[in-house]
């Protein structure tokens, strides 16, 4: 174990693709990263949620991060990964167009938004952190998935 | 060890004891001379009090210990029950509730010390001038007696000593010990038995050293053992020691202390070192004996062996096996699909395993059901309660208490019980005067039964009060503008009293504790429809009202037809479904802007599941030679819903959609199909006309 990990302000970050931004969710709070898995469509729910997925034997939501940002739907390729987020009672899959790398930032990595924008639809955005000369969106999932909850 | 691991059977068993005062304080207020219910109540009351000086909660044991220095006056004839008194005693029944749910929610029990209560009890017993003897009285019963009725079990046993214990009393005696052999005999009323004996194992074993005894530690602390046990020590304490010391405990009948004399233990000795094993098994009989001449001791102790039967299980551990019950059919499903295709499979072998889950599903379902007399019995209560409330007279009879059901659905129809009983008590029988003006009795009867009908349990509340005013309901349908007067003209009675179970509508004309603030029915409605059951109302003006509940018996494995619409599959349940009608095109007509089949002359709207679930490429009707309709029922009437084709019938499992979903409409949930695709399982309630 490198000395970085074991310093308690470094958290993990799992990163990934949508459209041409990366962004990036707490690596707690992600179960499990599947390719693309068949799904049947549920009706009478925003166009961003796909379906439902069967997840060895558990029934899990699944949606589409690309739909959910305003971007356009693409087809499924290689790169396609569901990312299966799970925390408290909740199972959530999230279509991304790639999962790249786990990387661990220090807290000092991460800017806020709050700084930038006051946009309250920015909610759901931890900060954006600077990696390797990249910038990363880092996601609050949970937030993201609560706001779905209350429709 | 220490005492928390007794907390769970502490809550439980005081949820049956105050639930079995219940019962007996509703006989006692009909029958106050009753001497049979007054020494049950006493009893209950009696064993609580014993049981939370136990554990430790002192309130609850100053408040069951007022209640037996009243009841005890009630028994000997001091003086009679009235209404006022058992209501007070209701109340008392009130505050040991709200102690043990405390307890129960925290382990504690709570600030609360009900003065109000303890004062009433208090009256009761000044106002007839004898409270001092009372009190005395009561302690006294309840170990005295008692304590001469044991004494013939108390007679000494000898324990029955190992060539090694022989050997150890050798050495203590040699090196100027005392060595004691205890009989303990606890209380026949006693139920934390193993509590009761760890704290004189504590003592003990605190000032001495157990060298022995009968039963075994480990039986004794698994309660295995009757109401007696007998040790062997060595220690420096003299013999009054221990006799102070056990006797201090609670709920301990009597202590017998011998010093051991080692000759008579030697001329035993042979005979035990040859067999061990006769030797326990001689104990455990002469204990048995020793009980059986006592009536009520031989009662208990049958009624001990029974308990032994039944398991008290964590309901999670039967939904982590309904899991994996759930599992087994959905790969046995693959299976039989697969073996479909393949020619030369072993169809014997799928067959026999086909018959094994289905054996097993029912098992389990069996393991999971629970008589609806767990909801039932608390509804006498409260319909005593509304009565005097509402100062009416109103007896309910319920019947078939036995019929079973899901623990699950259990937990959930207490809710929609209520409101209906409420509202029957309240809207449906009417006042002593307006009975006896209407020519009936002047009590009012409400009838609550439970009966299984097919795959469904039935639950229905029928009363004989003056039933809905249909032409009232109307009026306030167009008064609250939810409909114009030609519609309202133009449904039917039927149609009207549907109204009912709208959010936010109140027939009441005045809004009483009970009910009549609009909200109830939608909420009964919601809660039974979500259980995946209906509920309807049929009603006669003047003569009362029948609610009826229908749930299907089973949760979590359903037989279902799968259906195909577009490229998708379905499942809907085989329940709600009549028949399967193939229609022309042509047969398909309109009435009032709505799509109707004929079936048999009966006019049946037509559902287009395509339309309404957005399927995609659903199949127009042009390209159809012939339109597959499944009739699907809800309650009484019926629906066409239009498939493109269908699939076959299957048992699936049903799982849910999960919390993201929860309350998407016209889907009640989803399963796993042979291919390990998802199919939704259609809500027949919300997508029906």
């Amino acid at each position: 174990m490198d000395e970085k990990m074991l310093d308690k302000e470094v958290k993990q970050f799992v990163a990934f693709r949508v459209g041409d931004q990366e962004y990036g969710a707490d690596i707690h709070k992600v179960s499990i990263i599947e390719k693309t898995l068949n799904f049947a469509r549920v009706p009478a729910t925003p166009n961003y949620i796909k379906g439902v997925v069967n997840l060895r034997g558990e029934i899990v939501t699944v949606m589409n991060l690309r739909l959910k940002f305003g971007l356009p739907e693409i087809e499924e390729d290689d790169e396609t990964r569901t990312i299966i987020f799970r925390f408290n009672d909740v199972v959530l899959g999230v279509i991304v167009d790639s999962v790249d790398e786990v990387v661990t930032l220090r807290e000092s990595d991460i800017e806020s938004v709050t700084q930038i924008t006051n946009d309250r639809s920015l909610d759901y955005i931890i900060g954006i952190a600077k990696v390797d000369g990249r910038l990363i969106t880092l996601l609050n999932i949970e937030k993201l998935i609560t706001e779905l909850l209350e429709k | 060890m220490d005492m928390n691991q007794y907390l769970d059977i502490f809550i439980e068993e005081s949820r049956e004891h105050l639930q079995q005062l219940n019962i007996s304080l509703l006989e006692l207020e009909k029958d106050n001379k009753n001497k049979g219910v007054l020494n049950e109540v006493f009893r209950v009351a009696h064993t609580l009090k014993g049981m939370s000086g136990t554990m430790g909660f002192t309130k609850m044991q100053t408040l069951t210990h007022r209640m037996e220095d009243v009841l005890d006056a009630l028994r000997n004839d001091r003086f009679f029950a009235d209404s006022n008194m058992v209501d007070i005693l209701f109340k008392c029944l009130d505050a040991l509730e709200t102690y043990v749910n405390t307890i129960a929610a925290t382990g504690q029990e709570g600030d609360e010390a009900f003065p109000d209560v303890i004062d009433a009890l208090h009256k009761i017993l000044e106002n007839n001038g004898s409270e001092k003897k009372a009190g005395d009285k009561a302690s006294v019963p309840s170990s005295e007696p008692k304590e001469q009725n044991a004494e013939p079990a108390a007679r000494s046993k000898i324990i029955e000593l190992n060539q090694y214990d022989v050997n150890v009393i050798k050495k203590a005696i040699e090196a100027k010990k005392n060595v004691y052999q205890i009989h303990v005999v606890l209380d026949k009323g006693c139920l934390l038995k193993a509590a009761r004996a760890f704290i004189v194992f504590q003592i003990l074993e605190k000032n001495s050293d157990v060298i022995k005894s009968v039963p075994k530690v480990e039986d004794i602390e698994d309660e295995r053992f009757d109401f007696d046990f007998t040790v062997v020590i060595i220690t420096d304490n003299p013999e009054e020691f221990f006799v102070k010391e056990i006797n201090s405990v609670a709920e301990i009948s009597s202590v017998e202390v011998t010093p051991v004399v080692l000759d008579e233990a030697d001329g035993k000795e042979d005979k035990i070192e040859s067999n061990e094993k006769a030797d326990v098994q001689k104990t455990e009989t002469t204990a048995a004996a020793a009980a059986s001449p006592q009536s009520n001791a031989g009662e208990q102790h049958k009624k001990f062996q029974k308990t032994g039967k039944t398991v008290r299980v964590d309901i999670d551990r039967l939904d982590i096996l309904m899991n994996l019950v759930s599992e087994l059919i959905i790969i046995k499903t693959r299976l039989e699909e697969s073996s479909a295709s393949k020619a030369g499979t072993d169809v014997e072998s799928i067959e026999y395993l086909e018959r094994i889950t289905t054996s097993l599903h029912d098992a389990v379902m069996k393991v999971r059901m629970v008589p609806v007399e767990t909801v039932f019995n608390r509804f006498p209560r409260m319909i005593r309660d509304i009565s005097r409330e509402l100062n009416k007279e109103i007896e309910l009879h319920m019947s078939g208490e036995e019929t079973e059901l899901d623990r699950t659905v259990i937990d959930e129809i207490g809710d929609p019980l209520i409101h209906i009983l409420r509202n029957s008590a309240d809207h449906g029988i009417e006042t002593h005067e307006e009975r006896l003006k209407a020519n009936k009795p002047s009590v009012g009867n409400i009838y609550l039964r439970a009966f299984q009908d097919g795959n469904n349990v039935v639950i229905e509340v029928e009363d004989d009060g003056q039933g809905i005013d249909v032409e009232k309901v109307r009026r306030k349908i167009i008064q609250k503008g939810l409909e114009s007067p030609e519609i309202v003209e133009s449904l039917s009675d039927n149609e009207v009293i549907e109204y009912l179970f709208k959010p936010n509508f109140s027939t009441a004309d005045k809004v009483t504790d009970l009910s009549g603030r609009g909200v109830g029915l939608d909420v009964v409605k919601t809660k039974i429809e979500a259980l995946g059951g209906v509920v309807e109302v049929s009603t006669a003006r003047g003569k009362g009202s029948t609610f009826t509940i229908r749930i299907p018996l089973t949760l979590a494995i359903i037989q279902a037809l799968l259906v195909r619409i577009g490229s998708e599959k379905y499942a809907i349940p085989l329940g709600s479904i009549q028949e399967i009608e193939n229609v022309k095109p042509n047969e398909i007509r309109k009435v009032r802007n709505q799509e109707v089949i004929l079936l048999r002359n009966m006019v049946v709207p037509i559902v287009r599941l395509g339309d309404i679930l957005s399927v995609p490429d659903v199949e127009p009707d042009e390209n159809k030679k012939s339109i597959t309709c499944v009739i699907a029922k809800k309650g009484e009437r019926l629906s066409a819903f239009i498939v493109d084709s269908l699939i076959g019938q299957q048992e699936i499992v049903i799982k849910s959609l999960g919390k993201v979903l929860s309350g998407v409409k016209y889907i009640a949930g989803a399963t796993i199909l042979g291919d390990g695709n998802v199919a939704l399982i259609l809500d027949v309630n919300s997508l029906a006309l």
